[in-house]
Parts: C-alpha cells; sequence; structure tokens
C-alpha cells in the first residue's frame, strides 16, 4: 500500500515555524481530514507536503521514497495531486481546456478520463465549452477537482473544498469525494466544516498550535467531548 | 458615379492600403509584446530594439545573398535571409533573458523593475546595432516593386486617381495574416499553445500541472524572436531602415498592445489595425477626397487636415491616455495595468 507520510516535520514562513514536529499519513483509498482553529497550521502543512514550503526538519516520505527535497512539480508526476483553496481554476480557459491541463503530464490518451470526470460531474461536460471564470463556485470547485484527478493522482490532497460554498453543494461534494476514495485515491483534506468532514472520513487529525493533539477514526473525534467543546460548538 | 469611384480610389490609395500594411506591422510587434507581458509579466520597452536587431540581421543577409547573385526574381531577396534574421533574433531573445531577465525573474522582481531593466537591454541593444550597421538609412529592397503602379492603374480603368500597390505591402499583408494564423493555431489547439496559456493564467496551478516553466520560458522567446523579426523586417522593407525608427515604434506598438487589452493575443492584432488607421486618418489631408464628393462650390480651400504629420506620435500617445482612464483593460479586457 502507498502512502504519504510527514515525519516530524518543522516548518513555516520567514524563520518563523508554524508547524512543529507534525507526524501525518495518508493511505491509498482512505479519507483522512485536518481539522483545528483558524492559524493552527492546516494548509502549512499541506504545503509542507507538496514541497511548496521548505522544512527546517523532519522528511516527507511516499512510497518507500524519502521526497523532502523533490520539486512539487516533480511530486505531481509521482502521483501526488493538490486542489489549492482558491485560484484553483485557469479561468480564461473552457472546462475542458483546464481537464486537458490537468493531464499534461500524461502521455497516454485522456479522452477516458476525461470521460470518468464527465460522469463523475456531469454538470461539467454541459458546461465543456465554457470558460471556467464564468462558472459558479461549486461548479469551479468542481473543475479544480476534476483538474487534479486528471493526472491519475495516487494520492490527492485537497485544501478546504467547501470553502465558499452553499450547504446544498458542500453536501454534493462531499459526496464526490467519497465516490473517488471508493476508486482507490487517497485523499488528505483540510475543512473548515469540521462535523460534515469528519463524518465522512476514515480518519482524522485535530490539529492545534501546528502539533496534532489528537488522532482517530472520524467517528471517534466527533465523539470526543474536548474536540466538540473546542471546534464542534458543543 | 465616376467622382464617387474616384474618391474611394484616394482612400484606398492613401488610407486603407498603408493603413492595413502599417497595420500588419504594429499588430505583429504589439503581438510580441502582449507575449512577454501575458507569460513572463513585464513590459518589454526593449522589443522595439529586437524588431531593429532582426530587420539588421537579414539586411545584412540580404546583401551577402545579393553579392552572391542568390535572389527570388521579383520578390526581394530579404524573404531568403529572413529566416536567418529570425533564428539571429530568436538567439538575442535567449541570451537577454539568461543573463538579465532570468536573474530578476529568480528574484522575484516586481513587474515595474523588470520594466526598467528592458529599458536597459533595449540600451544596449541599439548601441549594438548602431555599431554593426551604422545610424543611417539603409534601403534593401530589390525584386519588383509595384504591383500595380499608379498609371497602369489609371490607364486600365480611365479614372482620374491612381491606385499604386506595393509589392512590400502585399507580401506585409500575406505573411502577417500567415503568421496570425499560425500564433492562433498554436495557442487555441497545440499541448504546448494550451500550457502556455495556461502558464499565463495561473502560474502556481500550472505548476501543480506539471508545466515546466522554463519550458515555457524557452518558447516564449521562439515566438517572441520571430514575430519581432518579421515585424521588423517587414517595416524596413515597406519604409525603409533606420535604427531610430524601431526607438520611435515603441509608442505605437504599446499604444496597440494596451488599447486591445494587453495580455490579450486577439487583443494586441486589432489594437495594431486600430492605432494604424487612427494615425493614418489624423494626419491624411482629405482635400482631394471632398473634391470629388462634393460639388464644385462646397470644394474645401483647406486641406482638410485634422493634424500634421509631424504629430503622428501623438495620436497613439492620445489614444492609450483615453483608453487608459476610459478602460484600462483594453478593448478585450486584458490584464489592467
Amino acid at each position: 500500500m502507498i502512502s504519504l507520510k510527514a515525519n516530524n516535520i518543522t516548518a513555516g514562513y520567514g524563520g518563523v515555524d508554524i508547524i512543529n514536529n507534525l507526524n501525518l499519513f495518508v493511505n491509498e483509498g482512505e479519507i483522512v481530514v485536518i481539522v483545528g482553529p483558524n492559524g493552527a497550521g492546516k494548509s502549512t502543512a499541506m504545503k509542507a507536503l507538496l514541497g511548496m514550503l521548505k522544512l527546517t526538519d523532519g522528511s516527507v516520505s511516499f512510497a518507500k521514497d524519502d521526497i523532502t527535497l523533490m520539486l512539487p512539480q516533480d511530486r505531481v508526476n509521482l502521483g501526488i495531486a493538490f486542489v489549492p483553496q482558491s485560484n484553483n481554476v485557469f479561468t480564461g480557459m473552457t472546462v475542458e481546456e483546464n481537464l486537458e491541463m490537468g493531464g499534461f503530464i500524461r502521455s497516454d490518451d485522456i479522452k477516458h478520463t476525461i470521460e470518468d470526470i464527465y460522469n463523475l460531474f456531469p454538470i461539467l461536460k454541459e458546461k465543456r465549452n465554457q470558460n471556467a471564470g464564468e462558472l459558479s463556485g461549486g461548479q469551479r470547485q468542481q473543475v479544480a477537482f476534476g483538474r487534479a484527478l486528471m493526472t491519475k493522482p495516487k494520492i490527492l490532497m485537497l485544501d478546504e473544498p467547501t470553502a465558499g460554498v452553499s450547504p446544498i453543494v458542500m453536501d454534493e461534494l462531499f459526496a464526490r469525494i467519497i465516490e473517488v476514495g471508493k476508486t482507490g485515491v487517497g485523499i488528505l483534506m483540510v475543512e473548515q466544516n469540521a462535523k460534515q468532514a469528519l463524518n465522512i472520513a476514515d480518519r482524522g487529525y485535530v490539529l492545534v498550535n501546528g502539533k496534532h493533539s489528537r488522532e482517530g477514526s472520524g467517528q471517534d473525534l466527533l465523539n470526543n467531548p474536548e474536540v466538540r467543546k473546542s471546534f464542534l460548538g458543543g | 458615379m465616376v467622382d464617387f469611384i474616384n474618391s474611394i480610389v484616394v482612400l484606398l490609395n492613401f488610407v486603407i492600403i498603408p493603413g492595413l500594411s502599417y497595420g500588419s506591422q504594429l499588430a505583429l510587434g504589439a503581438l510580441g509584446v502582449t507575449f512577454v507581458y501575458a507569460i513572463l509579466r513585464f513590459a518589454n520597452f526593449a522589443h522595439g530594439e529586437l524588431m531593429s536587431f532582426g530587420a539588421m540581421i537579414t539586411i545584412l543577409f540580404t546583401w551577402f545573398f545579393q553579392s552572391q547573385n542568390i535572389g527570388l526574381g521579383i520578390l526581394p531577396t530579404a524573404l531568403i535571409a529572413l529566416p536567418f534574421g529570425i533564428l539571429a533574433t530568436i538567439v538575442l531573445g535567449l541570451l537577454s533573458d539568461k543573463f538579465v531577465f532570468k536573474y530578476y525573474r529568480k528574484q522575484k522582481s516586481v513587474p515595474v523593475v523588470l520594466a526598467m531593466v528592458s529599458i536597459g537591454v533595449m540600451f544596449v541593444i541599439n548601441a549594438i546595432v548602431r555599431i554593426i550597421i551604422g545610424p543611417g538609412d539603409k534601403k534593401f529592397f530589390d525584386g519588383q516593386k509595384f504591383i500595380i503602379k499608379a498609371r497602369q492603374f489609371k490607364e486600365i480603368t480611365g479614372l482620374n486617381e491612381g491606385l499604386a500597390l506595393k509589392s512590400s505591402q502585399v507580401i506585409t499583408i500575406l505573411i502577417t495574416i500567415a503568421l496570425l494564423t499560425f500564433t492562433f493555431w498554436f495557442l487555441q489547439k497545440t499541448k504546448t499553445g494550451k500550457s502556455m496559456r495556461a502558464f499565463s493564467d495561473n502560474e502556481d496551478l500550472a505548476l501543480l500541472s506539471g508545466i515546466n516553466p522554463d519550458r515555457v520560458v524557452f518558447i516564449t522567446w521562439l515566438i517572441v524572436g520571430t514575430l519581432a523579426c518579421v515585424a521588423g523586417t517587414l517595416y524596413g522593407l515597406d519604409k525603409s531602415y533606420q535604427p531610430i525608427i524601431y526607438l520611435n515604434l515603441v509608442l505605437p506598438i504599446f499604444a496597440s498592445a494596451i488599447v486591445g487589452g494587453i495580455g490579450s493575443p486577439f487583443g494586441a492584432v486589432v489594437g495594431g489595425y486600430v492605432i494604424a488607421f487612427s494615425e493614418i486618418m489624423v494626419t491624411y489631408a482629405y482635400k482631394k477626397f471632398f473634391k470629388y464628393l462634393l460639388p464644385e462650390n462646397l470644394e474645401p480651400s483647406s486641406l482638410v487636415q485634422l493634424l500634421s504629420t509631424d504629430y503622428k506620435f501623438a495620436v497613439s500617445f492620445t489614444i492609450l491616455v483615453i483608453v487608459l482612464l476610459i478602460r484600462p483593460s483594453g478593448i478585450f479586457r486584458g490584464k489592467v495595468l
């Protein structure tokens, strides 16, 4: 089983460490959620895993390889995909072109994958020739999701996929995430909507001050009184 | 009726055909500026000098071929020399990137710093060009100069007014159509072209999609070098080659790119024609045109010229200011400067 692992990583911006000695991992076919208060370092942890941020300590490994020093673009080739929270589509390009760019690194025929993604998100097929910049927030999120899936990733990282979308769209997106998880892709996501996210998660991490204070299955965390009190509103 | 046709011929001869060929030259120049702006993200003031350098190399090769008696018959020898000019311009663009622009890109300098740096590059290329070919006026056009001469046209049609069609104008328009078609096809249909649009659209996301930024920069200079050399050579063929003119061309070229919407390739092309026609229409003396259209007693006694041709550059400058005030994103909604 392939997994992406952070081993005791420490990282931050401009000499200030935001995450300290963080350990986490995500396996293929697993949905893992990172929750925590604002400023806990959730997104920073994602960036450190992707190589968009230099580590001051610790290492990142993928399968059996140490990838700590690898460039983000090379990690894409390994099978790690990332959907940023904002600016996550090519606004001046059509939906279909967005998906094609997602499949840029592939040399095989990408048509089937595009069809798969249209089956997953039927609305995208309808809007295939429309510029991604003209779509609604929820639809854009689907394009961003689709673009990342085009690389046929083994591990997919999502930074707040439901930020700024309506509750109905949020449920819809979570349903899609579960569907993708079932195909064997490992999903690591940071979420503000902690309750809903933990509901669909296999495992979760609660991050406080750049350290994970608790780890457990989604249900365990949801039922933990301390976690409930501090992040889930009782 | 004959008067009406005569007036149209006057307009074609002095406004429309020159406008189309000058517009094509500006369009190709503005397209190069827009490419650098959209992908490397700075205003490249050295673009005019890149055009000048390309034209110079083409001239040197033209002279060489002429001395070897290699030619194309009725077509100008410069067309055989053009590929060599393009190659040299691409190399110069890549070298300026490697030794100058790359450093500031890696430093993540703000665009205005890169624009200032490009002014430095502009002076350096300008000096190189003057050292090699000198500041004077250079003619390199050969082959058949006119497709139709004004006198021939009068004889054939029996009209009062002549229509002269220079072969350099037709060559300019044909090459522009071919090059624009290829560029737009490349951007819209090829994987590499799309990856360049993606890089221009959202650099971080392009990296996350595995698009190699060094390759995008390399291809940008291939395209920019080609466009600059062709634009510079066509301008030199059509008018004449003189280094100082290319320094002056930077203003109408930037005006074209900005009017069309900088960063938008289609906008750059449209902007080129808008600026060219404005310059020519505002500085053309319409006396002859009205002579044919109006009854004798209303015939204008003055030249009916809005501005003297000396103020040609003021036209692009004025349009530039108006566009920046009213619609800073340009006609086709490029990036706001």
